[in-house]
């Protein structure tokens, strides 16, 4: 009795969200494993075991391609997303200037506007660009970059401000009067001791622009430069019930890196979180 | 010499007093990073020398000077680590939002994009019909690009003086180096693809459409290899700013204030332009009853929505931490990776799956348990139905934040509050909870501050529907950014100026509502801290 109050209930909530956590993962599963293929025919438990969908993923569609385009680009955009959110995190938490609050007021406000109502005027800024320069116009990776770096300082500069701000001061203090320039306090030494919080941004950062979609189909219309999102919304925007199974197959494998990113990180993550947050 | 006398053997020499030295390594990759903002800042410059865009010139010229004084400088440490992010926000975020926010206080959309030039043009040319004794020209098709997709251009040969000129939607600009087949037509031109019969057959609609202006009219195709110059059959009147109908004598007269030319009955020709309307499509959101109306009814289910995501995720993502917060429970590492499983998956294609799952015909749902509901039919159950997405999509995150907020308060607090006499509940209510508030509450406001606007939650599941019988553009699961995403984007004519002025309603409100919970989280830490 002691122990269905003490341990026991902790079991059944763990079961009852872990039921509902994993049902529409097996049903994924399913429906990718499913030899024919189709919404209509996918169940709860598989009801066979192919990988003809994976391979008909690989053989008629762009999957590949698809994947690669938005492993580059997740990778290369958050990785400098979060370099140079960490640059501003620095000013604004270990340096006193004019506009510090303003500043730091206004990149919180910019991010409340909703972006992609902006998508007439990106869509403008980029005809010109495409023009000028065809190698960060439509349909590149660079270009689309670019567009994800706009968003670089943002809510993940205040989580870092945060997690600056719990380091002491001394630190920097007695390196600089040891002689370090503000440049080697930053990469010697400030740098290594947020690596927690690094790790949740860039985790952030990556899970958010590999699942960008709308800005992404806009400006991706090449059948070569598409990202994963985009192509995997054109399997099942005309042909819902047909391409079921290949869209399952698609989503177990866009899932991979996300998997893989998280467990790279995992030893940061939860640290991260919250010391980021307490300050936040 | 003189220092050696003076401070004795150079051994004894103090190490060199502390100033900022510089590594090698520091220095070449400051150098590095320089000279490729330099050489980016010239390949830039190449094109926009060449299309003689001299503003675009100057700014980058001065940008890039700023650059190399901010970066050599030893002044201005701050800006140094600003600078980087602010110049992509600056061109990616803020510009963009404010060309945006400016077209709100336009009419801009279908039928109001540029000019009222343009307009006039587009109106004369749309009204041109072919009359006895019309211009005849042997005319070859042809593209600048590809000749699938490339913009298309008449080639016309003028049966008299044999000139051949080149027209596309801005006029008429002559040609020289052509080779003309006996019959006049075009076969070659320079910097021109022609296109061959079969490719033009394939873009025939596009031929019959494009029309080129001429000062009288406009040069229309008639069949694939033949032209016509017609006239039109409205011509713009400049003593009394109006256009008038050359066979009926009617008029429509330029309206300035909502860039059209409007009929004595009050018929708005189709053709506009684009001028400043004030606080117009403000005012419509508010006073317009047949859009107020919906306009109110999705700003509260918008609410409720944001807060019933929220509040649902940080309930059970709480639950669960807490649930697990325990070394007694057996497994727990098994069940945290099984648990946040729903956090790496993809979210756009998860919503698609959810989306399918609650199909009614095949849909898993109605399968597992049997029942028949339509569940993106009724109002109700379509909202039941996004928030339980919602739910599944977002708690892997509470949960894990939680854990982390659990595991940093020291665990004598709630011992201690046990041993006087606590019951575990009263514990957490007083001690846990209110720590874990002060961690948990920036999140909590920018978790709602995400759902308030969480287009993909609605676009991707169900559209916004079901719509009521009486408006199709607004349905009962829409929030304001999936309906102004309607309205801008939609099927019944992009009216960008009317969404631009909802999404700055939209702006003003999450940001009020973060304000306000900033102050109050501020609040929170003070007493606590």
């Amino acid at each position: 009795m002691r122990w269905i109050q003490q341990v026991g209930w902790r079991h059944l909530v763990g079961v009852l969200v872990l039921a509902f956590a994993m049902v529409p993962i097996v049903f994924v599963f399913s429906a990718a494993l499913n030899p024919l293929g189709t919404l209509s025919s996918s169940e709860l438990v598989p009801t066979g075991a192919s990988f003809g969908n994976f391979s008909r993923l690989f053989a008629d569609t762009g999957f590949g391609g698809w994947f690669l385009n938005s492993i580059v680009i997740a990778s290369v955009s958050s990785a400098a997303s979060v370099f140079i959110s960490a640059l501003a995190a620095y000013a604004f938490s270990r340096r006193r200037f004019r506009g510090r609050r303003v500043g730091l007021l206004s990149v919180l406000l910019i991010q409340m506007f909703p972006q992609f109502l902006a998508i007439v005027a990106i869509f403008l800024i980029f005809s010109t660009v495409t023009d000028l320069w065809p190698a960060i116009g439509f349909n590149t990776s660079s270009g689309l970059i670019l567009l994800y770096l706009g968003g670089a300082l943002g809510v993940n500069t205040w989580l870092m401000k945060g997690f600056f701000d719990t380091l002491p001061r001394e630190l920097d203090e007695s390196a600089t009067v040891d002689g370090a320039s503000h440049a080697q306090v930053f990469f010697r030494i400030l740098l290594p001791l947020v690596a927690p919080i690094l790790a949740v941004t860039a985790l952030l950062a990556f899970i958010g622009t590999i699942n960008e979609f709308l800005i992404a189909n806009v400006f991706l219309t090449d059948a070569g430069s598409k990202t994963l999102p985009v192509g995997l919304y054109g399997l099942v925007a005309g042909e819902r019930n047909a391409n079921f199974g290949m869209f399952c197959a698609g989503t177990l494998l866009t899932a991979i890196p996300t998997v893989l990113v998280f467990q790279l990180l995992q030893r940061y993550i939860t640290d991260g979180l919250t010391a980021g947050a307490v300050k936040g | 010499m003189t220092a050696t006398m003076l401070g004795g053997p150079a051994t004894q020499a103090r190490p060199a007093p502390p100033e900022p030295t510089r590594s090698i390594v520091g220095l070449v990759s400051k150098a590095l990073l320089l000279g490729l903002t330099v050489a980016i800042a010239i390949w830039a410059a190449f094109p926009l020398i060449e299309n003689e865009q001299w503003t675009g010139l100057a700014v980058l010229a001065a940008t890039t000077a700023a650059l190399l004084y901010l970066y050599l400088t030893p002044r201005h440490i701050p800006l140094k680590y600003l600078a980087p992010g602010t110049i992509l926000l600056i061109l990616f975020q803020v510009f963009p939002v404010l060309y945006t926010a400016s077209t709100a206080f336009t009419n801009f959309g279908d039928g109001h994009r540029g000019s009222k030039d343009e307009a006039v043009v587009a109106i004369q040319t749309a009204s041109v019909t072919q009359v006895p004794g019309s211009q005849q020209y042997a005319m070859t098709v042809a593209t600048t690009g590809d000749p699938g997709t490339g913009p298309l251009v008449f080639l016309v040969t003028d049966p008299v003086t044999r000139q051949v000129s080149a027209g596309d939607a801005d006029g008429l600009k002559a040609l020289d180096d052509v080779t003309v087949n006996a019959a006049g037509r075009v076969t070659a031109a320079a910097g021109y693809t022609v296109l061959n019969a079969g490719q033009a057959s394939l873009r025939s609609a596009e031929i019959t459409a494009l029309a080129v202006p001429t000062p009288g009219g406009a040069i229309r195709s008639s069949g694939l290899s033949r032209a016509y110059e017609g006239r039109a059959g409205r011509a713009y009147d400049e003593s009394c700013d109006c256009v008038r109908d050359t066979t009926t004598g009617q008029t429509w007269t330029a309206d300035e204030n909502i860039g059209a030319f409007v009929g004595a009955n009050g018929e708005r020709l189709a053709q506009g332009w684009k001028v400043t309307v004030g606080f117009s499509n403000f005012t419509r959101v508010l006073t317009d009853s047949a859009v107020a109306g919906p306009f109110v009814r999705t700003l509260i289910w918008n609410f409720g929505f944001a807060i019933a995501s929220t509040g649902g995720t940080f309930v059970l993502g709480l639950l669960l931490a807490m649930a697990l917060h325990s070394p007694r429970v057996r497994g727990r590492t098994a069940y945290r990776v099984l648990l946040v499983l729903p956090y790496a998956m993809p979210s756009f294609a998860m919503l698609l799956v959810w989306r399918d799952m609650f199909n009614t015909d095949f849909g898993l749902i109605n399968n597992l348990f049997g029942t028949d509901v339509d569940w993106f039919g009724g109002s109700a159950s379509a909202r039941l139905a996004v928030i339980l997405v919602q739910l599944w999509l977002g708690y892997p995150y509470m949960f894990l934040v939680a854990t982390g907020a659990l595991q940093a308060i020291p665990r004598e607090l709630s011992e201690a509050s046990r041993i006087d006499g606590a019951s575990a509940w009263g514990g957490f209510r007083r001690i846990t909870l209110p720590l874990l508030m002060v961690a948990l509450t920036p999140l909590l406001i920018s978790s709602f501050a995400f759902n308030f606007n969480n287009f993909n939650a609605i676009y991707l599941t169900t559209e916004g529907a079901p719509f009521p019988a009486d408006n199709p553009a607004n349905g009962a699961t829409d929030l304001l950014i999936t309906y102004t995403y309607r309205i801008a984007f939609g099927g019944g004519g992009a009216q960008y100026g009317y969404a631009a002025a909802i999404s700055i309603f939209i702006f003003l409100i999450v940001a009020v509502v973060s304000a306000i919970s900033f102050r109050r989280t501020r609040h929170l830490e003070e007493v606590h801290a």
